[in-house]
């Protein structure tokens, strides 16, 4: 394939915290794959446009329509600093509207769940997360839910083509139709004629409490999710735990005009910034997602294969994952790995 | 001078768990009886297993003489009009203590046909949704030493059922927030975890997203927390809460929240503990009370083919005698539950076993005759 030797330019947004050390461990790690990336660093910090509307800085944003594909780090969540989340503003900039977390059981990273092996695909833009809220009389607050026609088509139909395109056997809408008729009934139904034209793929319907009940029980069961806002939170949020944490957790956003951003969702840990001790195995996976979806598969599974073998091998592990190396150490075990690959 | 509440903990569960559980909802009113000291009890069999899982419990009720009569009220979830529902509200006002199953809310009806079980808890007011969690010895689960109260606020939130469609294509969802109910619900928490000599209360929210909904919430937590000293409180955002439940559920004790999370986190915690089939919940209003399964499963899949776990009806139909201050009833019937449980193995299909759902009412219904009560012939 041809395209798999032209080098593809990537946006990169090394973040806060550990953020730029998590970064420079993937880009060490693609190096050794040799991997046809070439990173294009920018960063993201707000500010303020002509007219006093908060946006992301000009050339970050031409970075990234141009390339397309972008890695995010962990955000420094902002207090009092007067605009909103970086997270929710490269949201809204780019259409974002696909949220996507594969949960893979790690084997060599012991959970109380083995052989999870599941994909959440949360709706990002409405629904509970419309921010739209009213204080109606003193003591009565009303916190507006929007689900559109429009958005739940457009999810149902990701879900479906990712499906396809990743070779997993079925859809499950969840929802709670029982209690919000028509919102959740018309997120229903948008999901139900898009699968029409999906034959190959099963699908099936599934309430938000059983799918928590069973999930807890026996996660094999699933396959991939698709979900409005706030149930895509905390279903994706609750099949993280079963893995591991946000630690090991790959996340990627799609968004309109092919845009899609790849990201770790743990937090900053300002307290081991700089100490060489994070663990970039979460950026890494997301990269990796990153691989796949730009069509790289074979550069993706052999990055994948020699993390999860380092994991495995439970030799070079960061504080985090049981052991006490540094991250540079476990950077360096899974480069080694990836040239023994070759 | 040892303060009430001291004494109680000093006297530990026992006299806890016999004496005051009504003490919270019903503080001045006797429960309802008829003569004869006999109480009757709505029932409603609702779809899927409620029926048969209702039998057992009256069966059970039959074997040891337990002084309650079942008032049935049927449901019938496949008409549009509301007259069965409102026949069992009146019912429930009249008995003021209510059994029930799961009735089905049909997608193929127009959304103007509402949940039936959630008209029956807004009308009676059942204001108070509670689950008690616990890890029980005979049950194979991933995850040990689960003890959690969830309270569940019950009558509002993301289930106003306020729906409309603005534009077409757009619907808009109302989720409401009301000091008063979110005061109740919380001064409702700490109460009970007072009267159960329970340590910390967790508030489960989204107020990072949601700031002026949860937020109001959150801040009548915080306003009732500041009159209970002794109890430690603290608030932990709802995906968090699903991921530490799923790794360290231990270390959960009272958990508050409103209607949505509360349906979300109360199904973890029923996986978390062994499944739907052997958690009791209760919803309590000032004046009415009914009991039901926790998770409030429907089961058309396994329904009418004995294979239905019965315990968590039958322990739904204990917390009702307790109610009832039939508390000697309650006790009897609920060893006998886990004895069952943890003894003999008698396990149904959702937790590993074969047993069905007779031999399991079989043999609990053996087990208080065991120990030497007064029972009627089988």
């Amino acid at each position: 394939n041809r395209f798999q030797l032209e080098m593809q330019t990537v946006t990169l947004i090394p973040g806060d915290g550990i953020g730029p050390e998590i970064s420079s461990a993937v880009m060490k790690i693609f190096e050794t794959a040799k991997a046809p990336i070439r990173w294009e660093e920018r960063n993201v910090t707000a500010i303020k446009g002509p007219g006093g509307r908060w946006m992301i800085p000009p050339d970050a944003k031409e970075s990234m329509d141009k390339s397309k594909i972008g890695l995010k780090g962990p955000l420094k969540t902002p207090i009092a600093a007067g605009h909103p989340s970086m997270n929710l503003l490269l949201r809204k900039t780019f259409d974002l509207y696909a949220n996507v977390r594969p949960c893979i059981s790690i084997e060599g990273y012991k959970t109380p769940y083995t052989d999870v092996n599941l994909v959440t695909i949360r709706e990002n833009t409405e629904g509970e997360y419309s921010g739209i809220e009213h204080v109606i009389v003193d003591g009565v607050v009303q916190s507006i839910k929007l689900i559109t026609e429009d958005a739940s088509r457009r999810i149902a139909e990701y879900a479906f083509e990712y499906a396809r395109n990743n070779q997993r056997n079925s859809v499950t809408a969840v929802h709670k139709a029982n209690i919000m008729r028509m919102s959740d009934g018309l997120f229903l139904r948008k999901c139900r004629e898009v699968a029409e034209n999906y034959k190959d793929i099963k699908f099936t319907e599934m309430y938000l409490d059983t799918v928590c009940l069973n999930m807890v029980q026996d996660p094999t069961q699933f396959d991939v999710l698709v979900m409005p806002n706030l149930y895509g939170d905390i279903l994706s949020d609750l099949c993280a735990g079963l893995i591991g944490g946000l630690g090991v957790t790959p996340s990627g956003n799609i968004g309109a005009n092919g845009v899609a951003i790849f990201e770790s969702v743990h937090g900053t840990a300002p307290d081991i910034a700089g100490l060489d001790l994070a663990n970039p195995t979460a950026l890494l996976l997301s990269a990796v997602m990153m691989l796949r979806h730009m069509g790289l598969h074979d550069y993706g599974n052999k990055i994948q294969t020699a993390c999860f073998d380092t994991i495995r091998d439970k030799k070079v592990l960061t504080k985090d994952l049981g052991g006490n190396s540094k991250c540079s150490e476990f950077t360096a075990d899974i480069c080694r790995r990836i040239q023994d690959l070759d | 001078m040892e303060r009430p509440e001291k004494l109680q903990q000093v006297f530990g569960t026992t006299l806890t768990s016999h004496r005051n559980k009504s003490s919270l909802t019903r503080e001045n009113i006797p429960p309802p009886a008829k003569y004869g000291g006999r109480h009757t009890v709505t029932l409603i069999p609702g779809d899927g297993i409620g029926p048969e899982l209702l039998n057992h419990v009256r069966e059970v009720f039959r074997f040891s003489c337990v002084p309650v009569d079942f008032e049935v009220v049927h449901v019938n979830s496949a008409v549009e009009t509301e007259d069965d529902i409102n026949n069992a509200i009146t019912a429930i006002r009249r008995n003021g203590v209510a059994l029930k199953g799961n009735i089905e809310t049909k997608h193929t009806m127009a959304p103007s046909v509402k949940s039936r079980n959630n008209l029956l808890r807004t009308s009676l007011d059942l204001y108070a949704n509670v689950m008690h969690c616990q890890s029980l010895p005979g049950v194979q689960t991933r995850h040990k030493n689960i003890d959690i109260m969830i309270i569940r606020e019950n009558t509002e939130g993301e289930y106003s059922s306020l729906e409309h469609e603005s534009v077409s294509g757009v619907v808009e969802s109302l989720k409401i927030i009301t000091r008063n109910n979110s005061l109740r619900i919380a001064d409702y928490a700490f109460k009970l975890a007072r009267e159960k000599g329970r340590r910390r209360v967790t508030a489960v929210h989204k107020a990072n997203i949601m700031k002026l909904g949860d937020g109001l919430f959150l801040q009548c937590c915080r306003e009732v927390a500041s009159g209970y000293p002794d109890i430690t409180f603290d608030s932990m955002i709802v995906d968090n809460t699903t991921m530490q439940l799923v790794s360290k559920p231990q270390q959960f004790d009272v958990m508050v929240m409103p209607n949505l999370y509360g349906n979300v986190v109360s199904n973890v915690c029923a996986g978390l503990v062994g499944g739907p089939g052997l958690v009791p919940g209760a919803n309590y209003g000032h004046v009415y009370a009914v009991f039901e399964t926790a998770t409030r499963n429907t089961g058309k899949s396994i329904a009418n083919r004995n294979i239905a776990n019965p315990t968590a009806m039958l322990l739904a139909s204990c917390m009702m005698l307790d109610h009832l201050k039939l508390y000697d009833h309650a006790s009897s019937i609920r060893n006998a539950i886990l004895n069952t449980m943890n003894e003999t193995r008698l396990h149904t299909a959702d937790i590993g076993g074969q047993g069905t759902t007779s031999e399991v009412v079989q043999t609990i219904m053996r087990f208080i005759q065991s120990k030497g009560q007064l029972t009627s012939e089988y």
